[in-house]
């Protein structure tokens, strides 16, 4: 399958970048390794695309002291590997290491991947357990907003048309667990758990579970009010809407929730 | 669009569609067939080829993006008629049947054995999990792997 023509521009910089989404019908190709795939399959039809994927200043990951910073164009492989990330913040290397196969860890971008917020996808899960901060550009400047308001819907997130994602931030944090139910190797999640120990709590959220990466926020509060994990976990599915579809019922998916949030949260 | 990239060592300057994928561009731009396309949706690894030194499936990158970028197929492996220690492993491993699979197997065993010099069954098993081989050669596809990484099988 070869995708429908477009035209094609190389931003050399991020005010380029977001000039050239004023376009109608632009796009951001980064990796390319959620939008290539859509191209082919006709389900989305760009007329340019605004190629960012040499913009080397969005990919880095620093210790900011309170926080770890994520440069948007940052690889998969990139966090996989990065010491930082290894010592503050492990539960991204984790589910970095679990997104597709290294291939495509290769050129797949952190950014790409939060912002085309698949709900079955690993990172955005990760993003929104981790309170994340994430940091848009846009004509009007820039803005902070956080995971919680930035996941709005299936395949659909907070940034507007003419916005690019520039930076993730993080918080450090003692120990995490990310834990994933595949059908098969390289597959997406039917569903994933992530665990994290933030501050003085505990932060769980659920990939595969509704129309957006979700928090299992009946687990944590049970587990704040000192609940053991296994009754916790017990807790992981309240307030969720798994779909039904050829990876699993909901059903299916709502007992994986629970089993996978309890072996996270003993091994956490 | 103008392109220039270094495929096996040599420099190609060509003109592009911006939608060619980079398969395509090898393959019928450049006539470097050894090179398959499988399953056209970044499942199968049979496109595998190396971009900068790194696997990648070239049906989900377009030749735009690789511009400037030097990129390794299977054609370029074997070097002053020998074979490549991946490809000579496959060989005595018997790690092919019919073959489709194998250019994508070995770029991207070549690909972890850089990353991974001495890697552990696993890790091998792991490393290869963007491959689908559809005649069941796993189990030789890996002792090729740790053989050619000098581990033995």
């Amino acid at each position: 399958m070869i995708p429908p023509a477009f035209d094609y521009a190389r931003a050399g910089s991020v005010g380029e970048a977001i000039e050239l989404l004023g376009r109608e019908d632009a796009k951001l190709l980064a990796g390319g390794h959620s939008l290539i795939p859509l191209l082919r399959m006709r389900f989305a039809r760009p007329s340019l695309l605004v190629d960012i994927g040499r913009l080397d200043d969005l990919r880095y990951v620093r210790d900011e002291g309170d926080a770890v910073a994520i440069g948007a164009l940052t690889r998969h492989a990139d966090l996989v590997r990065d010491p930082v990330i290894a010592q503050q913040c492990i539960l991204v290397a984790q589910a970095a290491g679990e997104v597709g196969d290294p291939q495509v860890r290769h050129r797949g971008t952190v950014g790409g991947s939060i912002v085309h917020a698949d709900p079955a996808s690993d990172l955005p899960a990760v993003m929104l357990t981790l309170d994340a901060v994430l940091v848009a550009e846009g004509p009007a400047g820039e803005r902070r907003i956080s995971a919680e308001d930035f996941f709005t819907g299936p395949f659909d997130c907070a940034l507007g048309p003419q916005e690019l994602l520039r930076e993730l931030r993080v918080p450090k944090i003692e120990s995490g667990v990310y834990l994933k139910h595949v059908r098969r190797a390289q597959d997406w999640a039917t569903v994933a758990v992530a665990a994290a120990r933030v501050g003085d709590g505990v932060n769980v959220g659920l990939a595969g579970m509704g129309a957006t990466p979700l928090r299992a926020r009946a687990t944590e509060q049970a587990l704040a009010d000192g609940a053991a994990p296994a009754d916790a976990a017990a807790l992981a599915a309240e307030g969720t809407d798994p779909p039904s579809d050829i990876s699993g019922s909901a059903e299916y998916r709502s007992h994986l929730a629970r089993v996978l949030t309890r072996q996270a949260l003993e091994r956490l | 669009m103008k392109v220039s990239l270094t495929v096996n060592g040599q420099q190609h300057d060509a003109d592009v569609e911006p939608r060619t994928l980079l398969v395509y561009f090898l393959r019928e731009q450049l006539g470097l067939k050894g090179t398959n396309v499988g399953c056209d949706t970044s499942s199968c690894g049979s496109c595998t080829v190396l971009v900068d030194g790194e696997s990648v499936k070239s049906c989900t990158v377009l030749a735009v993006q690789a511009d400037g970028s030097e990129v390794t197929t299977i054609e370029g492996l074997a070097a002053g008629g020998e074979l490549h220690p991946v490809q000579q492993a496959f060989h005595e491993q018997h790690a092919l049947q019919c073959g489709f699979c194998t250019p994508g197997f070995v770029m991207a065993a070549v690909s972890l054995l850089q990353e991974n010099p001495s890697p552990s069954e696993d890790e091998i098993r792991m490393g290869l999990e963007g491959n689908l081989c559809r005649c069941t050669g796993y189990e030789n596809i890996v002792r090729a792997v740790k053989s050619a990484a000098g581990a033995g099988p």
